[in-house]
Protein backbone atom coordinates (compact mmCIF):
# COMPACT_ATOMS: atom_id res chain seq x y z
CA UNK A 1 0.00 0.00 0.00
CA UNK A 2 2.92 2.03 0.59
CA UNK A 3 4.05 2.52 -2.64
CA UNK A 4 0.71 4.80 -3.92
CA UNK A 5 2.25 7.61 -1.61
CA UNK A 6 3.56 9.77 -3.94
CA UNK A 7 6.78 10.34 -1.81
CA UNK A 8 8.15 7.36 -2.61
CA UNK A 9 8.84 7.89 -6.29
CA UNK A 10 11.85 9.37 -7.83
CA UNK A 11 12.98 12.74 -6.64
CA UNK A 12 12.00 14.28 -10.51
CA UNK A 13 8.21 13.35 -9.86
CA UNK A 14 7.68 15.71 -7.43
CA UNK A 15 7.04 19.02 -8.38
CA UNK A 16 5.67 21.10 -5.52
CA UNK A 17 6.24 19.76 -1.85
CA UNK A 18 5.10 21.38 1.16
CA UNK A 19 7.03 20.53 4.42
CA UNK A 20 5.80 21.30 7.90
CA UNK A 21 4.04 24.54 6.71
CA UNK A 22 1.91 26.46 8.67
CA UNK A 23 -0.06 29.67 7.61
CA UNK A 24 -1.27 32.38 9.51
CA UNK A 25 -3.80 35.41 9.00
CA UNK A 26 -2.20 38.09 11.29
CA UNK A 27 -2.24 36.37 14.61
CA UNK A 28 -4.53 34.02 14.04
CA UNK A 29 -3.57 30.34 12.47
CA UNK A 30 -5.27 29.16 9.55
CA UNK A 31 -3.48 25.90 8.64
CA UNK A 32 -1.24 23.81 10.31
CA UNK A 33 1.45 21.18 10.02
CA UNK A 34 0.85 20.66 5.84
CA UNK A 35 3.41 18.22 4.36
CA UNK A 36 2.36 17.09 1.01
CA UNK A 37 4.24 16.38 -2.30
CA UNK A 38 2.40 16.74 -5.40
CA UNK A 39 3.22 14.36 -8.67
CA UNK A 40 4.44 15.84 -11.84
CA UNK A 41 1.35 15.29 -14.50
CA UNK A 42 -1.23 14.15 -12.32
CA UNK A 43 -3.85 15.83 -10.84
CA UNK A 44 -3.97 16.41 -7.30
CA UNK A 45 -7.26 17.50 -5.66
CA UNK A 46 -8.12 18.95 -2.36
CA UNK A 47 -10.76 18.34 -0.47
CA UNK A 48 -12.78 19.17 2.93
CA UNK A 49 -15.25 21.20 4.77
CA UNK A 50 -15.17 25.18 4.33
CA UNK A 51 -12.96 26.95 6.13
CA UNK A 52 -10.55 23.97 6.44
CA UNK A 53 -7.81 26.28 4.25
CA UNK A 54 -7.08 24.04 0.84
CA UNK A 55 -7.38 27.60 -0.65
CA UNK A 56 -4.92 29.09 1.45
CA UNK A 57 -2.61 26.22 0.67
CA UNK A 58 -3.31 26.46 -3.22
CA UNK A 59 -2.42 29.99 -3.43
CA UNK A 60 0.73 29.55 -1.11
CA UNK A 61 1.79 27.62 -3.90
CA UNK A 62 2.44 30.58 -6.20
CA UNK A 63 2.70 32.98 -3.57
CA UNK A 64 -0.37 34.50 -4.15
CA UNK A 65 -1.12 34.98 -0.33
CA UNK A 66 1.76 37.31 -0.65
CA UNK A 67 -0.71 40.37 -1.68
CA UNK A 68 -2.27 39.46 1.48
CA UNK A 69 -0.94 41.91 4.20
CA UNK A 70 -1.60 40.06 6.90
CA UNK A 71 -0.45 36.71 6.12
CA UNK A 72 2.53 34.51 6.87
CA UNK A 73 3.51 31.50 6.09
CA UNK A 74 6.03 29.62 8.49
CA UNK A 75 7.65 26.32 6.97
CA UNK A 76 9.02 25.06 3.72
CA UNK A 77 7.38 25.08 0.44
CA UNK A 78 9.57 24.07 -2.67
CA UNK A 79 9.47 24.02 -6.41
CA UNK A 80 11.53 21.52 -7.84
CA UNK A 81 13.67 21.66 -4.38
CA UNK A 82 14.13 25.37 -4.74
CA UNK A 83 12.68 27.09 -1.97
CA UNK A 84 9.92 29.00 -3.15
CA UNK A 85 9.83 31.29 -0.33
CA UNK A 86 13.85 32.20 -0.43
CA UNK A 87 14.70 35.99 -0.66
CA UNK A 88 16.06 36.05 -3.99
CA UNK A 89 12.93 34.53 -5.35
CA UNK A 90 11.04 36.95 -7.43
CA UNK A 91 6.84 36.08 -6.47
CA UNK A 92 6.55 37.20 -10.34
CA UNK A 93 8.44 34.63 -11.70
CA UNK A 94 7.05 31.84 -9.41
CA UNK A 95 3.82 33.32 -10.65
CA UNK A 96 4.48 32.75 -14.30
CA UNK A 97 5.52 28.80 -13.61
CA UNK A 98 2.83 28.31 -12.05
CA UNK A 99 -0.55 29.60 -12.90
CA UNK A 100 -3.87 29.76 -10.75
CA UNK A 101 -7.57 29.56 -12.04
CA UNK A 102 -9.91 31.05 -9.70
CA UNK A 103 -13.37 30.14 -8.89
CA UNK A 104 -15.02 33.08 -10.46
CA UNK A 105 -14.10 33.32 -14.27
CA UNK A 106 -12.39 36.64 -14.23
CA UNK A 107 -11.50 37.94 -18.37
CA UNK A 108 -9.93 41.14 -18.29
CA UNK A 109 -12.14 43.88 -19.61
CA UNK A 110 -10.35 43.68 -22.90
CA UNK A 111 -11.13 41.69 -26.34
CA UNK A 112 -10.28 37.63 -26.41
CA UNK A 113 -7.79 37.84 -28.36
CA UNK A 114 -6.11 40.15 -26.31
CA UNK A 115 -7.07 38.20 -23.13
CA UNK A 116 -4.58 35.59 -24.13
CA UNK A 117 -2.02 38.07 -25.49
CA UNK A 118 -2.05 39.47 -22.01
CA UNK A 119 0.51 37.30 -20.23
CA UNK A 120 2.92 36.63 -23.13
CA UNK A 121 3.15 40.48 -23.74
CA UNK A 122 4.21 41.06 -19.95
CA UNK A 123 6.62 38.36 -19.78
CA UNK A 124 8.20 40.02 -22.61
CA UNK A 125 7.17 36.77 -25.42
CA UNK A 126 8.90 37.34 -28.71
CA UNK A 127 7.46 35.49 -31.27
CA UNK A 128 4.62 34.99 -33.17
CA UNK A 129 1.61 35.94 -31.15
CA UNK A 130 -1.38 34.68 -33.27
CA UNK A 131 -0.06 31.10 -33.67
CA UNK A 132 0.17 31.37 -29.22
CA UNK A 133 -3.24 32.93 -28.96
CA UNK A 134 -4.17 30.07 -31.03
CA UNK A 135 -2.77 27.44 -29.93
CA UNK A 136 -3.99 27.92 -25.93
CA UNK A 137 -7.51 28.87 -27.52
CA UNK A 138 -7.38 25.22 -28.93
CA UNK A 139 -5.55 23.51 -25.83
CA UNK A 140 -8.33 25.08 -24.05
CA UNK A 141 -10.97 23.51 -26.30
CA UNK A 142 -12.17 27.22 -27.06
CA UNK A 143 -11.05 27.86 -30.41
CA UNK A 144 -13.99 26.44 -32.71
CA UNK A 145 -16.34 28.74 -30.79
CA UNK A 146 -14.22 32.18 -30.55
CA UNK A 147 -12.26 31.97 -33.56
CA UNK A 148 -14.66 34.38 -35.40
CA UNK A 149 -14.69 37.05 -32.51
CA UNK A 150 -11.40 37.49 -31.56
CA UNK A 151 -11.99 41.06 -31.19
CA UNK A 152 -14.94 40.91 -29.07
CA UNK A 153 -15.00 41.33 -25.41
CA UNK A 154 -14.46 38.62 -22.76
CA UNK A 155 -17.58 39.51 -21.34
CA UNK A 156 -19.37 38.09 -24.33
CA UNK A 157 -18.29 34.64 -23.68
CA UNK A 158 -20.92 32.50 -21.48
CA UNK A 159 -19.77 31.18 -18.16
CA UNK A 160 -18.46 28.43 -18.77
CA UNK A 161 -16.82 29.60 -21.98
CA UNK A 162 -15.05 32.33 -19.78
CA UNK A 163 -13.51 29.80 -17.36
CA UNK A 164 -12.04 28.00 -20.44
CA UNK A 165 -10.71 31.78 -21.74
CA UNK A 166 -9.22 31.75 -18.28
CA UNK A 167 -7.39 28.48 -18.61
CA UNK A 168 -6.09 29.35 -22.26
CA UNK A 169 -4.92 32.53 -20.58
CA UNK A 170 -3.18 30.78 -17.70
CA UNK A 171 -1.65 28.31 -20.17
CA UNK A 172 -0.64 31.00 -22.88
CA UNK A 173 2.22 32.10 -20.45
CA UNK A 174 3.44 28.70 -20.43
CA UNK A 175 3.50 27.09 -16.96
CA UNK A 176 4.30 24.17 -15.71
CA UNK A 177 1.68 23.78 -12.96
CA UNK A 178 -2.08 24.71 -13.05
CA UNK A 179 -3.53 25.82 -9.41
CA UNK A 180 -7.32 25.82 -9.91
CA UNK A 181 -9.64 27.06 -7.02
CA UNK A 182 -12.78 25.68 -7.26
CA UNK A 183 -13.26 26.35 -10.79
CA UNK A 184 -16.36 24.88 -11.70
CA UNK A 185 -18.19 26.29 -8.89
CA UNK A 186 -19.72 28.72 -10.71
CA UNK A 187 -20.48 26.61 -13.62
CA UNK A 188 -23.41 24.71 -15.14
CA UNK A 189 -23.00 20.86 -14.97
CA UNK A 190 -22.53 20.56 -18.77
CA UNK A 191 -19.82 23.22 -18.29
CA UNK A 192 -18.58 21.73 -15.65
CA UNK A 193 -17.79 18.19 -17.74
CA UNK A 194 -16.41 20.32 -20.55
CA UNK A 195 -13.89 21.70 -17.92
CA UNK A 196 -13.02 18.44 -16.54
CA UNK A 197 -12.32 16.98 -19.91
CA UNK A 198 -10.09 19.72 -20.80
CA UNK A 199 -8.56 18.80 -17.02
CA UNK A 200 -7.73 15.44 -18.40
CA UNK A 201 -6.51 16.51 -21.91
CA UNK A 202 -4.06 19.53 -20.08
CA UNK A 203 -2.91 16.79 -17.49
CA UNK A 204 0.00 14.97 -20.06
CA UNK A 205 1.83 18.49 -19.51
CA UNK A 206 0.86 19.87 -17.21
CA UNK A 207 0.97 19.20 -13.01
CA UNK A 208 -2.80 20.67 -11.84
CA UNK A 209 -3.67 20.67 -8.53
CA UNK A 210 -7.41 21.79 -8.00
CA UNK A 211 -9.49 22.51 -4.63
CA UNK A 212 -13.40 21.52 -4.96
CA UNK A 213 -16.03 21.08 -2.79
CA UNK A 214 -17.93 18.47 -5.42
CA UNK A 215 -16.82 15.11 -4.39
CA UNK A 216 -18.06 13.37 -7.27
CA UNK A 217 -15.57 15.79 -8.98
CA UNK A 218 -12.70 14.58 -7.04
CA UNK A 219 -13.50 11.13 -8.18
CA UNK A 220 -13.79 11.77 -11.78
CA UNK A 221 -10.41 13.98 -12.34
CA UNK A 222 -8.36 13.44 -9.66
CA UNK A 223 -5.25 10.81 -9.56
CA UNK A 224 -4.74 11.80 -6.09
CA UNK A 225 -6.41 13.56 -3.61
CA UNK A 226 -5.88 15.34 0.20
CA UNK A 227 -8.59 15.39 2.63
CA UNK A 228 -8.57 18.87 4.65
CA UNK A 229 -10.29 19.05 8.02
CA UNK A 230 -10.61 21.71 10.24
CA UNK A 231 -10.61 21.66 13.90
CA UNK A 232 -11.60 24.16 16.77
CA UNK A 233 -8.62 25.51 18.71
CA UNK A 234 -9.71 25.60 22.31
CA UNK A 235 -9.98 29.25 23.81
CA UNK A 236 -9.09 30.98 20.32
CA UNK A 237 -12.60 30.57 19.35
CA UNK A 238 -11.40 30.41 15.77
CA UNK A 239 -10.73 26.98 13.57
CA UNK A 240 -7.32 25.74 12.13
CA UNK A 241 -7.43 23.53 8.99
CA UNK A 242 -5.27 20.32 8.30
CA UNK A 243 -4.17 17.93 6.07
CA UNK A 244 -6.04 14.99 7.18
CA UNK A 245 -5.17 12.36 4.96
CA UNK A 246 -3.42 12.40 1.38
CA UNK A 247 -3.65 9.52 -0.84
CA UNK A 248 -4.54 7.69 -3.90
CA UNK A 249 -7.90 9.32 -4.78
CA UNK A 250 -9.02 5.17 -5.06
CA UNK A 251 -8.37 4.44 -1.49
CA UNK A 252 -9.32 8.21 0.01
CA UNK A 253 -12.85 7.05 -1.32
CA UNK A 254 -12.85 3.44 -0.72
CA UNK A 255 -10.64 2.91 1.89
CA UNK A 256 -9.65 6.03 3.88
CA UNK A 257 -7.10 5.05 7.12
CA UNK A 258 -9.08 7.72 9.12
CA UNK A 259 -12.48 7.59 10.77
CA UNK A 260 -13.01 11.97 9.55
CA UNK A 261 -12.01 10.83 6.15
CA UNK A 262 -14.63 8.37 5.61
CA UNK A 263 -17.01 10.19 7.38
CA UNK A 264 -16.55 13.12 5.37
CA UNK A 265 -16.40 11.31 2.19
CA UNK A 266 -19.45 8.87 2.71
CA UNK A 267 -21.43 12.40 3.71
CA UNK A 268 -21.95 12.58 6.67
CA UNK A 269 -20.59 15.89 7.61
CA UNK A 270 -19.15 19.06 5.88
CA UNK B 1 -40.44 60.72 -9.97
CA UNK B 2 -42.20 64.16 -8.82
CA UNK B 3 -38.95 65.53 -7.37
CA UNK B 4 -36.96 64.59 -10.17
CA UNK B 5 -39.81 66.06 -12.67
CA UNK B 6 -39.28 69.41 -10.21
CA UNK B 7 -35.79 69.40 -10.85
CA UNK B 8 -35.98 69.16 -14.85
CA UNK B 9 -38.46 72.00 -14.42
CA UNK B 10 -36.18 74.09 -12.45
CA UNK B 11 -33.11 73.44 -14.86
CA UNK B 12 -36.14 74.50 -17.70
CA UNK B 13 -36.78 77.56 -15.53
CA UNK B 14 -33.30 79.15 -15.34
CA UNK B 15 -32.25 78.35 -18.88
CA UNK B 16 -35.61 80.39 -19.77
CA UNK B 17 -34.55 83.21 -17.26
CA UNK B 18 -30.83 83.15 -18.90
CA UNK B 19 -32.00 83.16 -22.04
CA UNK B 20 -35.34 85.89 -22.17
CA UNK B 21 -32.69 88.19 -20.06
CA UNK B 22 -29.94 87.85 -22.96
CA UNK B 23 -32.27 88.07 -25.40
CA UNK B 24 -31.59 91.96 -25.93
CA UNK B 25 -28.27 91.26 -26.61
CA UNK B 26 -28.42 88.30 -28.83
CA UNK B 27 -30.98 90.53 -31.27
CA UNK B 28 -27.92 93.57 -30.56
CA UNK B 29 -24.89 91.83 -31.27
CA UNK B 30 -26.00 88.16 -32.60
CA UNK B 31 -23.21 85.65 -32.96
CA UNK B 32 -20.33 88.00 -33.16
CA UNK B 33 -20.50 88.40 -29.45
CA UNK B 34 -18.71 85.49 -29.90
CA UNK B 35 -15.67 85.76 -31.56
CA UNK B 36 -15.14 90.09 -30.89
CA UNK B 37 -12.84 90.94 -28.07
CA UNK B 38 -14.10 94.39 -27.24
CA UNK B 39 -15.74 94.93 -23.92
CA UNK B 40 -17.44 98.51 -23.25
CA UNK B 41 -19.67 99.56 -21.28
CA UNK B 42 -19.32 102.87 -21.40
CA UNK B 43 -23.51 104.19 -22.24
CA UNK B 44 -23.31 105.55 -25.72
CA UNK B 45 -20.61 103.72 -27.03
CA UNK B 46 -21.48 99.74 -25.68
CA UNK B 47 -19.72 97.13 -27.68
CA UNK B 48 -19.46 93.74 -26.16
CA UNK B 49 -17.72 90.76 -27.27
CA UNK B 50 -16.33 87.71 -25.40
CA UNK B 51 -13.76 86.09 -27.32
CA UNK B 52 -11.10 86.19 -25.11
CA UNK B 53 -13.05 85.75 -22.56
CA UNK B 54 -14.16 82.58 -23.76
CA UNK B 55 -9.96 82.16 -24.42
CA UNK B 56 -8.99 82.89 -20.74
CA UNK B 57 -12.14 80.02 -19.70
CA UNK B 58 -10.78 77.27 -21.89
CA UNK B 59 -7.11 78.11 -21.63
CA UNK B 60 -7.26 78.14 -17.68
CA UNK B 61 -9.27 74.99 -17.36
CA UNK B 62 -7.16 72.89 -19.44
CA UNK B 63 -4.10 74.24 -17.69
CA UNK B 64 -5.93 73.23 -14.52
CA UNK B 65 -7.16 69.71 -16.06
CA UNK B 66 -3.30 69.21 -17.60
CA UNK B 67 -1.81 69.07 -13.67
CA UNK B 68 -4.95 67.65 -12.36
CA UNK B 69 -5.51 64.96 -14.39
CA UNK B 70 -1.64 63.05 -13.99
CA UNK B 71 -1.36 64.26 -10.09
CA UNK B 72 -4.79 63.33 -9.06
CA UNK B 73 -4.67 59.83 -11.28
CA UNK B 74 -0.77 58.95 -9.03
CA UNK B 75 -3.03 59.75 -5.96
CA UNK B 76 -5.87 57.46 -6.88
CA UNK B 77 -3.45 55.36 -7.65
CA UNK B 78 -1.01 55.12 -5.04
CA UNK B 79 -4.24 55.62 -2.26
CA UNK B 80 -6.30 52.74 -4.02
CA UNK B 81 -3.17 50.07 -4.03
CA UNK B 82 -1.51 48.46 -1.40
CA UNK B 83 1.64 51.06 -1.08
CA UNK B 84 1.17 52.14 2.08
CA UNK B 85 -0.24 50.50 5.28
CA UNK B 86 -4.20 50.79 5.10
CA UNK B 87 -4.08 52.99 8.38
CA UNK B 88 -2.15 56.00 6.82
CA UNK B 89 -3.76 55.55 3.25
CA UNK B 90 -7.79 55.77 5.16
CA UNK B 91 -6.01 59.23 6.88
CA UNK B 92 -4.90 60.77 3.27
CA UNK B 93 -7.48 59.55 1.84
CA UNK B 94 -9.72 61.74 3.92
CA UNK B 95 -7.40 64.54 4.34
CA UNK B 96 -7.24 64.64 -0.14
CA UNK B 97 -11.19 64.64 0.34
CA UNK B 98 -11.01 67.36 2.79
CA UNK B 99 -8.85 69.53 0.20
CA UNK B 100 -12.84 69.48 -1.79
CA UNK B 101 -14.25 71.30 1.65
CA UNK B 102 -12.23 74.21 1.75
CA UNK B 103 -14.17 77.63 0.53
CA UNK B 104 -13.45 79.26 -2.68
CA UNK B 105 -12.83 82.15 -1.31
CA UNK B 106 -9.94 80.77 1.30
CA UNK B 107 -8.16 79.18 -2.38
CA UNK B 108 -8.38 82.88 -3.43
CA UNK B 109 -6.42 84.05 -0.50
CA UNK B 110 -4.04 81.75 -0.34
CA UNK B 111 -3.19 82.62 -3.63
CA UNK B 112 -2.99 85.80 -3.27
CA UNK B 113 -0.79 85.49 -0.08
CA UNK B 114 1.10 82.33 -0.72
CA UNK B 115 1.45 81.47 -4.24
CA UNK B 116 1.63 84.47 -5.85
CA UNK B 117 4.64 85.95 -3.45
CA UNK B 118 6.24 82.28 -4.25
CA UNK B 119 5.42 82.87 -7.45
CA UNK B 120 6.85 86.19 -7.51
CA UNK B 121 9.86 84.71 -5.97
CA UNK B 122 10.60 81.75 -8.35
CA UNK B 123 10.33 84.04 -11.43
CA UNK B 124 12.45 86.60 -10.05
CA UNK B 125 15.33 84.09 -9.65
CA UNK B 126 15.20 84.14 -13.66
CA UNK B 127 14.99 87.94 -13.73
CA UNK B 128 11.87 87.29 -15.19
CA UNK B 129 9.05 89.85 -13.98
CA UNK B 130 6.29 88.85 -12.51
CA UNK B 131 3.17 90.95 -12.15
CA UNK B 132 0.81 88.73 -9.66
CA UNK B 133 -2.69 87.96 -10.58
CA UNK B 134 -2.54 85.74 -13.67
CA UNK B 135 -3.34 82.94 -15.90
CA UNK B 136 -0.74 80.82 -14.15
CA UNK B 137 -2.06 81.55 -10.34
CA UNK B 138 -5.28 81.47 -11.44
CA UNK B 139 -4.91 77.62 -13.99
CA UNK B 140 -2.46 76.75 -10.30
CA UNK B 141 -5.21 77.25 -8.03
CA UNK B 142 -7.85 75.35 -9.91
CA UNK B 143 -6.22 72.50 -10.34
CA UNK B 144 -5.48 72.27 -6.59
CA UNK B 145 -9.06 72.87 -6.36
CA UNK B 146 -10.04 70.13 -8.98
CA UNK B 147 -7.50 67.42 -7.30
CA UNK B 148 -9.99 66.30 -4.88
CA UNK B 149 -12.60 65.40 -7.85
CA UNK B 150 -10.19 63.42 -9.87
CA UNK B 151 -8.73 61.90 -7.19
CA UNK B 152 -11.53 60.99 -5.46
CA UNK B 153 -13.75 59.83 -8.26
CA UNK B 154 -10.82 58.06 -10.21
CA UNK B 155 -10.11 56.05 -6.41
CA UNK B 156 -13.59 54.74 -6.35
CA UNK B 157 -13.57 53.50 -9.52
CA UNK B 158 -10.26 51.77 -9.07
CA UNK B 159 -11.44 50.51 -5.57
CA UNK B 160 -14.45 49.21 -7.35
CA UNK B 161 -12.72 47.04 -9.41
CA UNK B 162 -13.41 43.44 -8.70
CA UNK B 163 -10.29 41.81 -6.73
CA UNK B 164 -10.46 38.89 -9.31
CA UNK B 165 -8.79 41.26 -11.87
CA UNK B 166 -6.22 41.66 -9.80
CA UNK B 167 -5.37 38.38 -8.37
CA UNK B 168 -6.10 37.07 -12.35
CA UNK B 169 -3.02 39.60 -13.17
CA UNK B 170 -0.78 38.81 -10.64
CA UNK B 171 -1.47 34.85 -11.14
CA UNK B 172 -0.51 35.33 -14.72
CA UNK B 173 3.05 36.84 -13.67
CA UNK B 174 2.39 39.83 -14.12
CA UNK B 175 4.10 42.86 -12.04
CA UNK B 176 2.64 45.55 -9.83
CA UNK B 177 2.86 48.15 -12.57
CA UNK B 178 1.94 46.08 -15.29
CA UNK B 179 -1.38 45.34 -13.61
CA UNK B 180 -2.11 48.68 -12.87
CA UNK B 181 -1.30 50.32 -16.20
CA UNK B 182 -2.65 47.39 -18.28
CA UNK B 183 -5.39 45.81 -16.42
CA UNK B 184 -6.45 48.37 -13.53
CA UNK B 185 -6.60 51.54 -15.56
CA UNK B 186 -8.09 50.16 -18.40
CA UNK B 187 -10.52 48.85 -16.23
CA UNK B 188 -11.19 51.77 -14.61
CA UNK B 189 -11.07 53.93 -17.68
CA UNK B 190 -14.97 55.43 -17.97
CA UNK B 191 -14.71 56.33 -14.08
CA UNK B 192 -11.81 57.91 -14.50
CA UNK B 193 -12.89 59.73 -17.35
CA UNK B 194 -16.20 60.68 -15.81
CA UNK B 195 -14.05 61.96 -13.30
CA UNK B 196 -12.10 64.06 -14.94
CA UNK B 197 -14.71 65.62 -17.10
CA UNK B 198 -16.98 66.47 -13.78
CA UNK B 199 -13.47 68.39 -13.21
CA UNK B 200 -13.40 69.85 -16.07
CA UNK B 201 -17.03 71.63 -15.51
CA UNK B 202 -15.89 72.61 -12.05
CA UNK B 203 -13.11 74.35 -13.42
CA UNK B 204 -14.88 76.18 -16.55
CA UNK B 205 -17.31 77.41 -13.93
CA UNK B 206 -15.41 78.11 -10.67
CA UNK B 207 -15.69 81.75 -9.65
CA UNK B 208 -14.29 82.93 -6.51
CA UNK B 209 -11.02 81.91 -6.38
CA UNK B 210 -10.35 82.46 -9.73
CA UNK B 211 -11.96 86.42 -9.82
CA UNK B 212 -9.35 86.68 -7.06
CA UNK B 213 -6.39 85.58 -8.97
CA UNK B 214 -6.83 85.65 -12.79
CA UNK B 215 -6.46 90.27 -12.88
CA UNK B 216 -9.98 90.41 -14.63
CA UNK B 217 -8.30 91.58 -18.32
CA UNK B 218 -10.44 91.08 -21.25
CA UNK B 219 -7.48 90.62 -23.34
CA UNK B 220 -5.75 87.86 -25.26
CA UNK B 221 -2.13 86.75 -24.29
CA UNK B 222 -0.47 84.19 -25.13
CA UNK B 223 1.77 84.16 -21.81
CA UNK B 224 0.45 83.00 -19.00
CA UNK B 225 1.68 85.52 -16.95
CA UNK B 226 -0.35 87.77 -18.00
CA UNK B 227 -4.00 88.42 -16.89
CA UNK B 228 -6.54 86.76 -18.12
CA UNK B 229 -10.55 86.31 -17.11
CA UNK B 230 -13.31 83.89 -17.25
CA UNK B 231 -16.87 83.93 -17.96
CA UNK B 232 -17.55 83.21 -14.35
CA UNK B 233 -15.48 85.53 -12.81
CA UNK B 234 -16.25 88.69 -15.57
CA UNK B 235 -20.01 88.09 -14.33
CA UNK B 236 -18.88 88.34 -11.07
CA UNK B 237 -16.85 91.40 -11.18
CA UNK B 238 -19.26 93.26 -12.75
CA UNK B 239 -22.85 92.09 -12.45
CA UNK B 240 -23.26 94.32 -9.13
CA UNK B 241 -22.54 97.76 -11.57
CA UNK B 242 -24.19 96.64 -14.54
CA UNK B 243 -27.00 98.59 -16.34
CA UNK B 244 -29.14 98.14 -19.27
CA UNK B 245 -27.52 96.64 -22.53
CA UNK B 246 -24.40 95.54 -20.11
CA UNK B 247 -26.34 93.08 -17.83
CA UNK B 248 -28.18 91.41 -21.18
CA UNK B 249 -24.72 91.47 -22.16
CA UNK B 250 -23.45 89.54 -19.15
CA UNK B 251 -26.77 87.04 -19.40
CA UNK B 252 -25.56 85.98 -22.78
CA UNK B 253 -22.14 85.46 -21.39
CA UNK B 254 -23.75 83.44 -19.04
CA UNK B 255 -25.77 81.88 -21.63
CA UNK B 256 -22.03 81.04 -23.58
CA UNK B 257 -20.71 79.49 -20.46
CA UNK B 258 -23.77 77.99 -19.62
CA UNK B 259 -23.47 76.00 -23.50
CA UNK B 260 -20.09 75.41 -23.31
CA UNK B 261 -20.54 73.52 -19.86
CA UNK B 262 -23.80 71.38 -21.27
CA UNK B 263 -21.18 70.80 -24.34
CA UNK B 264 -18.62 69.34 -22.07
CA UNK B 265 -20.88 67.22 -19.73
CA UNK B 266 -22.52 65.67 -23.45
CA UNK B 267 -18.92 65.00 -24.39
CA UNK B 268 -17.84 63.14 -21.49
CA UNK B 269 -21.13 61.15 -21.87
CA UNK B 270 -20.28 60.29 -24.90
CA UNK B 271 -16.80 59.42 -24.24
CA UNK B 272 -17.56 56.96 -20.77
CA UNK B 273 -20.46 55.07 -23.32
CA UNK B 274 -17.72 54.54 -26.17
CA UNK B 275 -15.14 53.25 -23.52
CA UNK B 276 -18.06 51.07 -21.61
CA UNK B 277 -18.75 49.51 -24.83
CA UNK B 278 -15.47 49.05 -25.71
CA UNK B 279 -14.82 46.75 -22.88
Amino acid sequence: MVDTMPMTGTATDVVLRAKDCDMYYGSLKAVRDVSIDIPKNKITAFIGPSGCGKSTVLRCFNRLNDLIESFRLKGQMTYHGQDLYASDVDPVEVRRRIGILFQKPNPFPKSIYDNIAYGPRISGFKGDMDELVETSLRRAVLWDEVKDKLPESGFSLSGGQQQRLCIARTIAVQPEVLLMDEPCSALDPISTLKIEELMKELVQNYTIIIVTHNMEQATRVADYTGFYNAQVVEGAGGKVGYLAEFGETQKIFNDPTLEETKDYVTGRFG
Amino acid sequence: MGFALFILLLLVAIGLLILTQAWPAMQEFGLSFLWTSSWNPVEGRESFGVLPIIYGTLVSAAIALLIAVPLGLGTALFLSENFIPLKIRTVLVFMVELLAAIPSVVYGLWGIFVLIPALRWFFDLFGIFFTGPSMLAASLVLSIMILPIITAISRDSLAALPPELRQGSYGLGATRWGTIFRVLVPAAISGIVGGVMLALGRAMGETMAVTMLIGNANTISLSLLDPSNTIASLLANQFAEARGIQVAALMYAAFVLVILTLIVNILADWIVRKLQAKY
